[in-house]
């Protein structure tokens, strides 16, 4: 069963990383040919950077567009991003004293998880337009990322699973030896479904997260009359 | 009200998001280009026997050209944050207007063919194989929009459905199924140098007449030049402004201001089109020869600096895009921004104190201002972002006394689009132009009822028209649209123009 594991999270871990650098280098090689920044926009790289801050970390967009997936989606995200911070402790020894400080509030961050998702499972659901444009895989997204919470909080606070164990089998595996795992129901799905995840990241929707820092209506510099920006292809057309 | 052969929405106080009905909108395709008008663009007369694999070629060969559409195609989640953004979707309920509805059309397409999960588990990501009805609803549904970039304004990631479309509009044409009205159009360019296809004599003929109405009105010998060599002015303008009201109203106002400013500038006959349909149906290199032109005009004539006229569309393509398509323009005074806009060049001389208005002239109207969808979320005008709403207000605002702004919601970068862009401007499609303008129309009427506005300024040759022809299907009136410098035609006092006193004078001599 740990040997299972062992090479389940190698293979999750290469298929992430080998796919999601495939699809970063596809971004970065294909060329914007023209300025299409949704204006008003920066008309400095600085001002693009500031931009691109507000929009990952605020969701500014979405933030004018509609409140409540604005409020259901920021939670998510944020709560998830503390949460994996929180997991960076089974990863180190010894423990970064920030990610010690956050330990507490990752767990209140869980439910936070929890209930974000929630909220956009219901949107999904009752709003028309957004039932509409669903695919089974999106409200697939929703459940797995909901079971991933849900077994992560049942192992606090239901049945309680050998954390240490488990740490010794992730470091272990950062070495490539091969630890046990506690065979643990709760634990056995959290990490099924993360695996998961992690293999599908770079060929699903979940391409949003490296998308956006190459979406050009958001990435460009407002400036064509100042500065010619031409593309290798359309260069060839002027020869 | 004019007679239609559809429903036309009845103007509420708002515009609420209506729940979707589908396939309302299924029935409404523009008329198919015919060879005469394909061929001259570089495309198939007709729809090719193999389009199913051509189109899919096209779609690789654009992924792997354009960042946006290879980004965007990835990138959505489905959130829904733009479903209710789309003044086509809130008008017609068909979810396929919606914009990521739309985008989908293509989307599932992308999936099915290019990703593992389409490929192989195409139900579970609403992936679906290219078939010809596939084809035929591109056609139906990405000639519904007007590619106005407000549903980019709203999504997370930006995903623009311009993009989309132009990118499916280019595949259509790569088998030889485009849009008659757009690639009539571009064919009229590329032979006789604008949209309407007016031969020289025609413009000479109108810029003549318009000489003689300024001089008889105003005793000032204001001039409206074609091809004059050496002039510093390049001024390039729609078409649509050499005869149609009240396009032609605003011509008359640019050669006012340039008469002020004491500058010599022409119009000319090769480059006597500002719009550039290029852009509508996604063809780069379209796009290129019809900016092309403007270059080789601009060498021709010798001129020092190139403006351009009010029109929406264009003006992305030439603030946007022009230095990218037909640069580098090193050959022109370096002083001054390639291309600059109308506005800004009027805007500058009211700064410098060099126009005169007499403000009560335009006293018969209250404004309001109309943002074209492309000037405000696809350019800039002047230094600082957000020029682009500021300086054609302050231009009104200069020469009227009675100005207000419209439902903030439906102005700046949240404006909905006259209902008429995009290549959408034809009377085939003349249930989803008015259908469109609901927001639009929606907004007006209540600053009609509310503030005694009497008239709508607008500086979009497509948004005149469109707003000509639509505004009767709501019960308004179709001279309520007026052009931006038409206002300042009104309102400029001329050196040694004829005062109104001199005028009493006269007719007491009679």
């Amino acid at each position: 069963m740990s040997t299972v594991y062992a090479l389940l999270f190698i293979v999750a871990t290469v298929v992430l990383v080998i796919g999601l650098a495939r699809k970063i280098a596809q971004y970065a090689r294909t060329p914007a040919p023209l300025k299409i920044p949704t204006t008003p926009a920066p008309v400095t790289q600085t001002g693009v950077v500031m931009r691109m801050f507000r929009e990952v970390v605020f969701f500014e967009s979405l933030f004018k567009s509609t409140k409540w997936t604005w409020v259901f989606g920021w939670l998510f995200h944020m709560a998830l991003f503390v949460v994996l911070l929180r997991h960076l402790r089974y990863f180190m020894d010894p423990v970064w004293l920030p990610i010690q400080l956050i330990q507490p509030i990752g767990v209140y961050a869980g439910f936070a998880m929890l209930a974000g998702l929630a909220g956009l499972l219901v949107r999904r659901i009752f709003v028309d337009r957004v039932r509409y444009i669903s695919a089974p895989s999106d409200y697939l997204w929703l459940l797995v990322l909901l079971l991933i919470g849900i077994s992560g909080l049942m192992m606090k606070f239901v049945s309680h699973t050998d954390i240490v164990m488990v740490k010794q089998f992730f470091t272990g595996l950062m070495g490539f030896s091969i630890g046990t795992l506690p065979v643990d129901f709760p634990l056995i799905i959290h990490l099924t479904l993360v695996a998961l995840l992690m293999i599908l990241f770079p060929f699903s929707k979940l391409l949003h997260v490296p998308g956006i820092f190459f979406s050009p209506s958001r990435n460009q510099v407002d400036n064509p009359r100042e500065k010619r920006h031409l593309a290798e292809w359309a260069k060839a057309m002027e020869e | 009200m004019a007679k239609a052969e559809f429903d036309v929405p009845e103007l509420q106080e708002y515009v609420d998001v209506p729940e979707l009905v589908e396939g309302t909108m299924a029935h409404l395709s523009p008329f198919v280009a015919k060879p005469d008008h394909n061929i001259p663009l570089g495309f198939p007369g007709e729809l090719v026997d193999d389009w199913h694999d051509k189109a899919l070629e096209k779609l690789d060969d654009l992924r792997s050209r354009y960042r946006s559409l290879q980004v965007y195609l990835d990138a959505c989640v489905k959130c829904g944050a733009c479903t209710d953004k789309c003044h086509y979707y809130l008008s017609t309920k068909d979810p396929k207007n919606m914009p990521v509805g739309r985008q989908d059309l293509l989307r599932k397409v992308y999936r099915r063919y290019n990703t593992f999960a389409g490929k192989y588990f195409p139900w579970l990501v609403g992936a679906k194989d290219l078939t010809r009805e596939t084809l035929d609803e591109w056609y139906s549904y990405y000639h519904q929009c007007s590619q106005c970039r407000r549903c980019s304004v709203f999504c997370p990631y930006g995903i623009d459905t311009a993009e989309i479309s132009m990118a499916a509009r280019e595949i259509l044409d790569s088998v030889g199924y485009g849009q008659k009205y757009c690639n009539e159009i571009i064919a009229k360019v590329h032979e006789k140098g604008n949209n309407l296809g007016l031969p020289g004599p025609a413009i000479l003929d109108t810029l003549e007449g318009l000489e003689e109405d300024v001089e008889e009105e105003t005793g000032v010998a204001v001039k409206y030049p074609l091809d004059v060599k050496g002039a510093e002015i390049l001024l390039v303008t729609p078409s649509a402004d050499f005869f149609a009201e009240p396009h032609v109203d605003g011509l008359i106002g640019y050669g006012k201001v340039f008469h002020e400013a004491g500058v010599s500038w022409t119009l000319s006959t090769t480059a006597s089109e500002a719009g550039n349909f290029g852009m509508f149906i996604g063809s780069y290199e379209n796009m290129r020869r019809v900016a092309l032109r403007i270059r080789q005009a601009a060498l021709e004539l010798g001129v020092k600096r190139i403006v351009f006229g009010e029109c929406g569309h264009a003006w992305r393509v030439a603030y946007a895009f022009l230095n990218t398509l037909a640069g580098p323009f090193d050959f022109l005074d370096p002083r001054y921004p390639v291309p600059q806009h109308i506005c800004e060049y009027t805007y500058d001389l009211i700064q410098q104190g060099k126009l005169k208005f007499d403000k009560s002239a335009n006293d018969d109207m209250t404004l309001t201002f109309h943002d074209s969808c492309n000037v405000a979320r696809a350019t800039r005008m002047g230094d600082k972002p957000g020029g682009q709403f500021d300086i054609p207000r302050a231009v009104i605002k200069a020469v009227c006394n009675n100005y207000v702004d419209m439902d903030h919601e439906t102005i700046g970068e949240k404006t909905f689009c006259c209902g008429g862009g995009g290549g959408l401007l034809t009377d085939d499609l003349m249930e989803i132009r008015v259908k469109g303008a609901l927001p639009r129309m929606t907004a007006l009427q209540n600053v009609i009822k509310d503030e005694g506005v009497t008239h709508m300024a607008a500086i979009c040759a497509i948004c005149k028209s469109q707003f000509t022809k639509v505004l009767p299907y709501y019960g308004m009136d179709m001279d309520q649209i007026v052009s931006v410098h038409q206002l300042v035609s009104n309102a400029i006092v001329l050196t040694g123009q004829n005062t109104d006193e001199d005028e009493d004078d006269a007719n007491g001599d009679a």
